[in-house]
């Protein structure tokens, strides 16, 4: 099932409805990482409310993806993480280093809208 | 030839007897019954001489060494257990409270079994035949008496050990909300797998529901922790990041310390502050917040 991917602002936003197999993480992965590039956006939510697991794989596909977005000089957040899914993550090793997270949407956006004033601010 | 003839009248004393292990109870009970009042004495003393039940007095244990005796010959006569089992369990009631451990218990079934058999000797000792069969009889129901209270003390302690861990686990720690958006959890006690996983449950449903950013564990009333328990802090401060909470631990004990770097936690992702009042203090910093003094105002503001 293909992830909608929806471009608010200079933001895209991916939010997962249903389990995903290993091949639509990667496409959803691409897709995100190719419109980064083609929206010029800054910033990436992913997110992954209605999942009541995160695999090892999918962990992992998440993680690259932030970072590869991060490469292609945009932040991603990964919002949404059930507490239960949460510590079992944890609990299997998978922490998903160096990858921002958020409780909902709204906190997904604002961390984004933070991160982006704060570098605007460094720059001017 | 011989060894065969041996074995077979050993098989056949069994039989031979015409008497049922039923009957020889029977005749057993008129016995302890006529001697009741002796017997009894006898077991009480026996039971302060061991120095058992030290948690009670000589009349207490009087008391209760009459009611055991008549359940003992009442289960020994009807073969039925129930009532024995009832008045064990509510005996273990009433003694536990009072630090009687398990082997004084065992210890004075034990004793009685060996009053009433000696009793049993004496009566029968012209007769020896007679003593074994009864002794044959006898036992197994000893036995099985001294199990059933043994076992009914037993579980009425594992039923009281039961209630209290349900009684410490509905105290068991809070999650308060102390300003918009940061939650504190003070833990106090002892930290068991179980509870552990129990806080951990509170905290991260705590953050989803009170749309927590900062998190101020405060672990001063943690004496120590063995690695377990520590990997698990660990995990729950990472699984609170995954909600998109910072988590701050505070108050660590020299001792946590240590487990902590011994178990090699990254310090990167451990937030840890020295006390309680430092670590709401930092985290007001990380929403944002600044707590001035009245006087201190500036006065444009």
């Amino acid at each position: 099932m293909a992830v909608p991917i929806l471009k608010q602002g200079p933001y895209l936003i991916a939010t997962i409805q249903s389990a995903l197999t290993d091949s639509d993480l990667v496409q959803l992965r691409d897709a995100l990482v190719g419109k980064v590039g083609s929206y010029r956006s800054r910033g990436v939510i992913v997110d992954v409310t209605a999942l009541d697991v995160l695999d090892s794989f999918a962990s992992r596909t998440l993680r690259d993806l932030a970072h590869m977005i991060r490469l292609r000089g945009a932040e991603t957040v990964i919002v949404g993480i059930q507490p239960e899914v949460a510590f079992t993550m944890v609990r299997l090793g998978l922490t998903l280093e160096g990858v921002a997270t958020a409780l909902d949407l709204e906190e997904g956006l604002f961390y984004l809208n933070e991160k982006l004033s704060s570098s605007q601010q460094s720059t001017q | 030839m011989s060894e065969v003839k041996t074995s077979r009248s050993q098989m056949a004393s069994p039989q031979a007897s015409s008497e049922t292990t039923g009957s020889l109870l029977r005749e057993l009970v008129p016995h302890l019954r006529q001697n009741r009042t002796q017997l009894r004495q006898e077991w009480a003393r026996r039971i302060t001489e061991a120095q058992l039940l030290t948690a009670m007095s000589a009349d207490e244990i009087f008391t209760e060494a009459t009611a055991v005796y008549d359940q003992y010959v009442e289960a020994v006569e009807t073969g039925t257990f129930e009532a024995l089992q009832a008045y064990a369990r509510n005996l273990s009631e009433r003694i536990i409270p009072r630090g009687v451990e398990t082997h004084e218990v065992i210890g004075i079934v034990l004793l009685l079994r060996d009053v009433l058999a000696r009793s049993l000797f004496a009566k029968y000792q012209d007769d020896f035949a007679k003593l074994n069969r009864i002794l044959d009889a006898y036992e197994p129901a000893a036995n099985r008496i001294a199990n059933t209270v043994a076992v009914g003390f037993v579980q009425e302690r594992e039923r009281i050990i039961r209630e209290q861990q349900e009684a410490i686990r509905e105290l068991s720690t809070p999650v308060l909300q102390v300003r918009e958006r940061l939650l504190i959890l003070p833990i106090i006690g002892v930290i068991d797998p179980q509870r552990a996983r129990q806080l951990t449950e509170q905290l991260l449903r705590g953050i989803r529901t009170n749309r927590a950013k900062v998190v101020v564990i405060d672990i001063t009333g943690v004496a120590a922790m063995d690695s377990q328990i520590a990997n698990h802090l660990v995990q729950t401060v990472e699984a609170s990041r995954l909600l998109g909470a910072t988590v701050i631990v505070t108050g660590l004990s020299p001792e946590i310390a240590q487990t902590l770097v011994n178990i090699g936690v990254d310090l990167g992702k451990m937030n840890t502050v020295g006390d309680l009042q430092g670590g709401i203090e930092g985290a007001e910093r990380l929403l944002g917040y600044k707590v001035v003094p009245i006087g201190e105002q500036t006065p444009n503001a």
